[in-house]
């Protein structure tokens, strides 16, 4: 129970859609969604597969609390290997689509193959089929989305695909779902582009089963309260979003700038969640109309905004005068600081676009503040750039070149590759701001330094979601650890990603974090499920979870020397804040945390390690 | 002396009159504490959940006792989190 016990397989090739059951072992080792596809895609699929090959699946996993009246109770995650990378990839979103799998009867789909001609597939309850997708191939999400409901007469139902980026193979490209909620990160779009398989539309009238509905009842209504009662999740949250950081982060001097060329950003305010509340436009209206929130969510974190309808990007554009899915942190820093851009509705269009066609904000904003720096260098010119004047602070180049990469066309091609390979292809690979290809988000770790080990061992490439120890370097939860030294890091790293896998693995939004303990969590797992879930359960399972991703990197050809950072971060010192004078100290973070994971000198995992984990 | 006081989100609300950005020039007296400008400005200390002096972090219940300097910025938020 929790899980619904049944796995639909697609095979896109061959236009079969069969369902099977789930293991239940695997289930009693993985939990769910992250943990358990990653199981599944290790055992079904060669990590050194072509990740845009046919044989490179593609896994939609929910968790067991998915579609469950447990607080953010709706999360789903992509499973695949990610284009971008060439690491796992695991991609997770909030939204409807995730519950409504679930009502629908389904843990995941996995889906396999190639189709010959674009399709989408269609899931009502038990009953999945293939179907042609040639009027909506070439169209935007949010073209895409309602011609699918209309077609089948259902406003109910809930859409998850790509748009054109995902399609034309931008390999950050990715997964929306509800219109503007993502499976954002690793290019998890692309792969369903090269499967010709354009979206999965669901509906689903039933619902979901627990062990003991009393116990289960008892756990998540206590956990609601303790959300509710906490200042971060109850009211913080809520009313500012994830973009109150944006001075936070600022004002501790540890906000990459210009392609992290710089650690503060003078135009931090204009873009912040104080700017977006603030009265603009003609109408006197802020950019923020409201919050919201995802399935079954009591914190609402999400922000819904407008582009003011006189600003150059939509003053002839009408079809984006309605409020949409609007700036959060990440998306907000990378379209913003990364770029040097301080204009809030040039930020928000952007934003809007991006969802509109499917692409990661992160990746592009930090791979537009690449290029930038090679076109101030000299590297790139206008010539290759198709007459974009690519200047560090440009709103119009900003615009113009989300635009363009959305489209997959022109300079928009090349920006698509992502800064890593972009910054080969002009000579400059030392101004690619990524690991393992992926950019990294919004801290820069020489002020904060836990995230320096968290972006260079992030089994996805980099990323602020495997281990957020912001939480604890900068806002004190669950406790304060000081953000400038590197002592005590590894385990903070190690604890932080055993737990944030156990986390992805129930269904779950990672935000309640901030006020829950895996001790809320356990006992709503423990009484959705049979059996006894602990919190050494979930710890174990989060440590197996990272551990059989690691081995799955290790197989697909990474090694040690792929746990690093930028040649900038650990040579050039921060020149202002707070640490004014620091590089990265990951040589000495990276041997302890070798060590605290049970893995020799060279990042593998020790026999002892592998036989503890049962793997 | 002279500080630069910032206060965000819903503090932003406790700013004089004249503040920008949600920031301000103040003047106070030598060895005022962050306690001291905080009342000054009638922001609630329960409220006061992450301040930052120069960018770093200062325990709130310490508040009362950290004396600022000259040329200092003090930048005080309510609960918040993000990711
Ligand atoms: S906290 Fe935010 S992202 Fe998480 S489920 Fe709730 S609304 Fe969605």
């Amino acid at each position: 129970m929790g899980w619904t016990g049944k796995i639909l397989r697609v095979n896109l090739a061959k236009g079969t859609c069969t369902p099977e059951d789930l293991n239940m072992d695997w289930a009693g080792q993985y939990l769910g969604q992250r943990g358990l596809a990653t199981k599944y895609l290790v055992e079904e699929t060669d990590p050194k597969v072509d990740p845009l090959s046919p044989d490179n699946k593609l896994i939609f996993a929910t968790g067991p609390l998915t579609g469950t009246c447990a607080s953010t109770g709706g999360r789903y995650s992509v499973i695949t290997k990610g284009p971008l990378t060439g690491a796992i990839a695991c991609s997770n979103s909030g939204g409807y689509w995730g519950a409504e799998l679930k009502f629908a009867g389904w843990d995941m789909i996995i889906l396999e193959g190639k189709s010959k001609k674009p399709v989408y597939l269609c899931v009502i309850d038990g009953k999945a089929e293939l179907c042609d997708a040639s009027e909506i191939w070439g169209k935007s999400v949010w073209d895409m989305d309602p011609w699918i409901k209309s077609r089948h007469q259902d406003p109910m139902m809930h859409v998850a695909g790509i748009g054109i980026a995902g399609e034309n193979g931008v390999l950050y490209s990715c997964i929306i779902n509800d219109l503007h909620r993502a499976a954002g990160r690793s290019g998890v779009g692309a792969v369903m582009g090269s499967k010709n398989l354009k979206a999965i539309a669901v509906r689903g009238t039933g619902g979901v089963k627990v062990d003991d509905f009393p116990a289960f009842l008892a756990a998540t209504s206590a956990a609601k309260e303790v959300l509710a009662a906490n200042a971060v999740t109850g009211e913080g949250l809520p009313t500012f979003g994830t973009q109150v950081l944006m001075n936070v982060i600022n004002e501790a001097g540890a906000l990459p700038t210009r392609n992290t060329r710089d650690v503060e950003f003078e135009g931090a305010h204009d873009i912040s969640a104080e700017a977006m509340a603030a009265p603009s436009g003609k109408d006197g209206k802020p950019n923020l109309l409201a919050n919201q929130a995802c399935f079954g969510c009591t914190i609402a974190c999400g922000r819904i905004s407008k582009v003011n309808e006189e600003h150059y990007t939509v003053q002839n554009k009408p079809e984006y005068w309605h409020a949409s899915g609007g700036l959060e942190y990440e998306a907000a820093w990378a379209l913003g600081a990364a770029t040097g851009v301080s204009d809030l509705d040039a930020l928000t269009y952007a934003n809007f676009i991006c969802n509109e066609q499917g692409i990661d904000p992160i990746s592009f904003g930090a791979t537009l503040g690449a290029a930038m720096e090679m076109y101030q260098d000299g590297a790139l010119t206008e010539k290759d750039t198709d007459g974009l004047e690519l200047k560090f602070g440009s709103a119009e180049s900003l615009t113009s070149a989300v635009e363009l990469t959305g489209r997959a066309e022109g300079f928009g091609k090349e920006l698509g590759m992502g800064s890593k390979k972009l910054c080969d292809k002009y000579g400059r690979p030392e101004l690619s701001m990524t690991v393992k290809g992926q950019e990294f988000p919004a801290y820069d770790p020489r002020a904060i330094q836990g995230m320096g080990l968290t972006y260079a061992t992030s089994n996805r490439g980099a990323c602020h979601l495997r281990s957020y120890t912001v939480s604890s370097e900068i806002l004190g939860i669950p406790e304060k650890t000081d953000p400038l030294v590197t002592d005590g890091k590894a385990g903070l790293v190690k604890a932080f990603q055993d737990a944030t896998a156990a986390v992805d693995s129930a269904g779950l939004c990672i935000f309640t974090t901030f006020a829950w303990t895996l001790e809320d969590i356990a006992p709503q797992i423990d009484g959705a499920l049979a059996g006894k879930w602990s919190v050494d359960r979930l710890l174990e399972i989060g440590e197996r979870v990272w551990n059989l991703e690691r081995q799955y990197n290790l197989q697909a050809g990474f090694t040690a020397k792929d746990d690093t950072l930028p040649k900038r971060l650990l040579k050039d010192a921060a020149k202002t804040g707070p640490a004014k004078g620091l590089t990265a100290g990951l040589d000495k973070m990276l041997p302890e945390y070798y060590e605290a994971r049970g893995w020799t000198k060279e990042g593998v995992p020790t026999n002892e390690t592998l036989a503890r984990l049962a793997l | 002396m002279k500080i630069t006081l910032k206060l965000y989100a819903t503090l932003g609300a406790f700013l004089p009159p004249g503040a920008q950005r949600n920031a301000i020039d103040l003047d106070v007296s030598d060895g005022a504490t962050i306690g001291d400008v905080l009342a000054r400005q009638n922001v609630p200390r329960e409220t006061c959940h992450l301040i930052l002096v120069n960018g770093i972090f200062s325990p709130p219940a310490n508040a009362d006792a950290r004396e600022l300097v000259d040329g200092d910025t003090l930048a005080v938020w309510p609960p918040v989190a993000g990711g």
